[in-house]
């Protein structure tokens, strides 16, 4: 009896002590995310972990993004058109009119038939990535051709559209500076964002979406403004709006006929900077190209003086000044009238590069400050006042039993908040429901026990036996109940959003730690309670 | 000094209640279902639906017919204007549907719409949300794939864990597998596939005699449909939060229907030779204590949150205020009572004449 006393309180001691450390590990973590101790001198001893606020209570912007993947295929299959053509010139081959059909699929002319076999030996060589769907003959000679990529190396553009709309996006939003951005990938082409602190989603919306492919263009200022009505303009030539804005910001569209081929593209910038222009209070931006698009800026500009350059955002012409003289040194110029914000978002997407494909906003949600510190405000409150009610309740129900009770329900709320600290989890809105909804589910397990161990002491089990009982019986009755909420939290996980998923982190990490210390903790209590009585005094629950 | 409420270990025939309580859960059920045919499925929310809400702050006293008149002129599809909080608080909440992809500039048109009735430092977005209708309709899908895995797995659990079948678990897991398969491969629509799944579950578990895991399922259903039916009564939209509070309430009302079947299971470990019906009663008489203790519990923590939490986790409480007592009443009417009516008298051991007054119980035993 006394060797087994002996061995109850060895045993004991290595739980209370187990406990400690515990305690003292969790309270390490939790203490950083206090506000004020962060500067003080235990600040500087506690280690740099933190509780991450999720965007419903610290405010910012989540975004959505659906990358336009098809649409990148189809320019790099318009574009491989091209270079099969000025490839084919090259190895004297003659090819017509290559054109997009739907699918993507590219439908060029062979001009002789003869030469069919060299031009398909050089589609397998020079462009391994497409296959010949149908070839047909056709009058004069020719031999109609309908090509299509190869499914791999769709599935290659593909991926590498995302990843490159990925590095550009979160490039721009670096520029922009934004603290503790947040960018991944998801399935479906889809690109979420996230940017605590923002709270404008126009400019955010503007500054992320915008594909801001850049091209200079001739202007053909000889085509009838008549015809220009009726959209005829001409073959190389397109139709495109012209922005024109007046001095109060006021913005209209008028048409402008341009040559259809760009001249250069913006993948030569190397530098842009928003500008103030001299007469006027408004903004232009300024562009810095590299090398060689300094050459070939040079030479357009030699070789086009007297007619004017359009530069063109977006599809949509922004200036067409009239070339004066032959521009060397590799810089131009974007005016339109822009105010200081455009002209500062312009120059960082600019400077960025384009987006290989266009984006749409999917979804969007936007949290202000106010509404985000009045949600932490209300879901402190509400935590307090349903702890506060517990705990008087277990007290009073269960009086000493209920007190240890407390304590344990005191610390596994410590536990959950370092379990979040530690695993760098975000705490969100839901996630506060889940802390109140743990507080309800920790209790349960001691009620579990308690009401259990009422159930032998009306047995007439003697005390020290019924805790036992008690505890022993319904552990396992917690373990399986606690098994469901803990599998519905990690479906709820997989599926949720964000603030879902705060509320399922808490919920699990609530109901793991629920198990530590209404089992193991206030056992170790009841133990020290039941040490220094005799077996059969009454006891307090 | 300590209180209980039940003080002696109670008696109450449950059992013998239980037409009377599959008729209550039978009428709560057909008025959620009235109300859902009527007003044409579930409110959904703009997380389902897609669409726009901004929550909107006034900084002096408003009257909403003025928002609304001031609103109408900006030409919005669907436009709904809703007082939030207080009457003081100067709070609304504009929501508009959708038009495809030109939501993102729903948030604009409002906005000028508001500068030019009342002034642009007179208000400010404390919240806006746009929800693509192609994001709307992903988000549906997967919450009703969430709530068929859920079912799911705590069928296999529950099969595994309280009769000791997990082969039979794993068979019905794979007969479910193959049907949502060829289904899948028919392209038939989400809300069939989900309909489907559960028709599948509930059959299997029938057929290959999975009682608790029936017992179980068929009041966690009960429970998400007087849920749903409550809500479509009250006016309430769906969104993420109401379905997360349906699986949350599904992991707390199955809480107590385990802790139910773990008290049989262990009574029937006993062999005391009682029949089925009276092994239930005892069973949820003597857990009776603990359930109405924690879902007090659980009810007063919720009601913190539905009273202090604020109006954004309003309706998330709310859901949850009545899973908590919908799901109490059927872990204690609708999930232990089923067993009775779906196990055949051959499979327990009984020495004792049935007590229910089952015909075919006393015929067996006779």
């Amino acid at each position: 009896m006394i060797v087994k006393g002996e061995y109850m309180n060895r045993n004991l001691r290595w739980r209370v002590l187990l406990t400690l450390v515990v305690m003292i590990v969790a309270l390490s973590l939790v203490l950083p995310s206090v506000p004020g101790i962060k500067n003080t001198m235990l600040g500087k001893i506690l280690p740099d972990t933190t509780i991450n606020l999720g965007l419903d209570l610290k405010g910012g912007i989540h975004l959505t993004l659906g990358v336009d993947v098809d649409k990148a295929i189809e320019n790099n299959m318009s574009n491989m058109g091209q270079d099969i053509k000025s490839t084919s010139r090259e190895d004297d081959l003659a090819v017509l009119n290559p054109s997009l059909l739907p699918g993507p699929r590219l439908e060029i002319m062979l001009v002789s038939s003869a030469k069919q076999e060299r031009f398909e030996k050089l589609l397998s060589k020079q462009f391994p990535n497409v296959k010949v769907d149908a070839k047909e003959p056709q009058a004069e000679d020719r031999v109609k051709y309908v090509l299509s990529m190869t499914p791999d190396y769709k599935k290659y553009l593909a991926k590498l559209t995302l990843d490159q709309a990925v590095k550009t996006i979160r490039n721009r939003i670096d520029q922009f500076g934004v603290a503790e951005p947040d960018i991944r990938r998801q399935e479906d082409n889809r690109i979420q964002v996230q940017l605590p602190g923002l709270t404008d989603p126009e400019r955010a919306i503007a500054v992320i979406g915008k594909t801001a492919h850049l091209e200079f263009k001739i202007v053909d200022d000889t085509v009838d403004p008549a015809a220009i009505k009726q959209g005829l303009v001409g073959p190389g030539r397109e139709l495109t709006a012209m922005i024109q804005r007046g001095a109060n910001g006021s913005s209209s569209e008028t048409p402008i006929v341009l040559m259809k081929e760009a001249v250069m593209t913006g993948e030569y910038i190397t530098d842009a900077r928003a500008a103030i222009e001299q007469n006027n209070n408004q903004f232009s931006v300024s562009m810095t190209f590299n090398p060689r698009g300094a050459k070939i800026f040079e030479r357009v500009t030699g070789e086009n003086i007297k007619k004017r350059l359009a530069i063109v955002l977006d599809g949509k012409c922004y200036s067409a000044p009239v070339i004066q003289d032959k521009i060397a040194g590799g810089k131009a110029q974007i005016t339109g009238r822009f105010t200081q914000e455009e002209a500062r978002d312009l120059a960082i997407v600019l400077r960025a590069g384009a987006l290989p494909a266009p984006v749409n906003i999917l979804e969007q949600r936007t949290i202000g400050p106010t509404l985000g510190q009045e949600s932490i405000d209300a879901g402190m409150m509400a935590t307090g006042i349903a702890a506060i009610a517990i705990i008087l309740f277990m007290a009073v129900y269960y009086s000493t039993a209920g007190i240890f009770a407390d304590v344990v329900l005191l610390l596994n709320i410590v536990l959950t908040m370092a379990g979040l600290a530690a695993f760098g989890a975000t705490l969100t809105l839901p996630g506060i429901a889940g802390i109140i909804l743990t507080i309800a589910m920790a209790v349960d397990a001691n009620v579990l026990i308690y009401e259990r161990i009422r159930e032998e002491l009306r047995k007439g089990v003697k005390p020290l036996e019924a805790v036992d009982k008690g505890y022993s019986k319904a552990t396992l009755t917690i373990l399986d109940s606690n098994t469901t909420n803990v599998i519905v939290a990690i479906i709820l996980y997989q599926f949720g959003t964000g603030p879902i998923r705060g509320f399922a982190v808490t919920l699990v990490l609530g109901i793991l730690m629920s198990m530590f210390t209404a089992i193991f903790v206030s056992r170790i209590m009841f133990d020290l309670y039941m040490s220094n009585r005799k077996a059969d005094a009454p006891v307090s629950i | 000094m300590s209180i209980s409420f039940i003080k002696h270990e109670t008696n109450i025939d449950f059992i013998g209640l239980r037409k009377l309580a599959f008729m209550l859960s039978a009428a709560m059920i057909l008025i959620g279902a009235v109300s859902l045919v009527m007003k044409g499925g579930p409110r959904y929310g703009i997380d389902f639906a897609g669409g726009v809400i901004l929550q909107t702050k006034f900084s002096g006293p408003t009257d909403i017919d003025k928002v609304k008149k001031v609103l109408e002129g900006a030409n919005l599809p669907g436009l709904v204007v809703q007082q939030m909080g207080k009457e003081k608080d100067n709070e609304f909440l504009v929501r508009t549907s959708t038009t495809d992809d030109s939501s993102a500039s729903i948030h604009v048109t409002v906005a000028k719409a508001l500068d030019e009735g009342f002034g642009n430092d007179k208000y400010e977005f404390k919240r806006t949300e746009m929800v693509g209708p192609k994001v709307g309709e992903d988000l549906r899908g997967k919450a009703m794939e969430a709530m068929y895995f859920a079912i799911l797995i705590i069928a296999i659990y529950i099969s595994g864990r309280f009769e000791h079948r997990w082969m039979a678990a794993g068979l019905m897991a794979a007969g479910l597998f193959a049907g949502i398969t060829t289904l899948q491969y028919f392209h038939a629509p989400q809300v069939w596939l989900v309909f489907a799944a559960l028709l599948i579950t509930l059959g299997l578990c029938w057929f290959l005699r999975l009682n608790y895991a029936l017992g179980a399922i068929v009041a966690l259903i009960h429970d998400v449909l007087i849920t749903v039916g409550l809500f479509s009564i009250m006016n309430k939209e769906f969104d993420l939060t109401i379905i997360a509070a349906l699986l949350t309430l599904i992991g707390f009302s199955l809480n107590d229907t385990i802790i139910v079947y773990d008290r049989i299971r262990e009574i029937r470990g006993l062999k005391t030779g009682e029949t089925l019906p009276v092994i239930i009663n005892k069973s949820v008489n003597q857990t009776l204590s603990r359930t109405i203790l924690t879902s007090g519990l659980a009810f007063l923590a919720v009601f913190s949150l539905f009273v202090f939490g604020g109006a954004v986790i309003h309706d998330f409480a709310l859901a949850m205020l009545i899973g908590i007592v919908v799901g109490t009443y059927s872990s204690i009417y609708v999930a232990a009572p089923i067993i009775i009516s779906l196990t055949p008298p051959d499979v327990e051991v009984p020495a004792a004449p049935a007590v229910s007054g089952k015909g075919k119980l006393k015929a067996k035993t006779a």
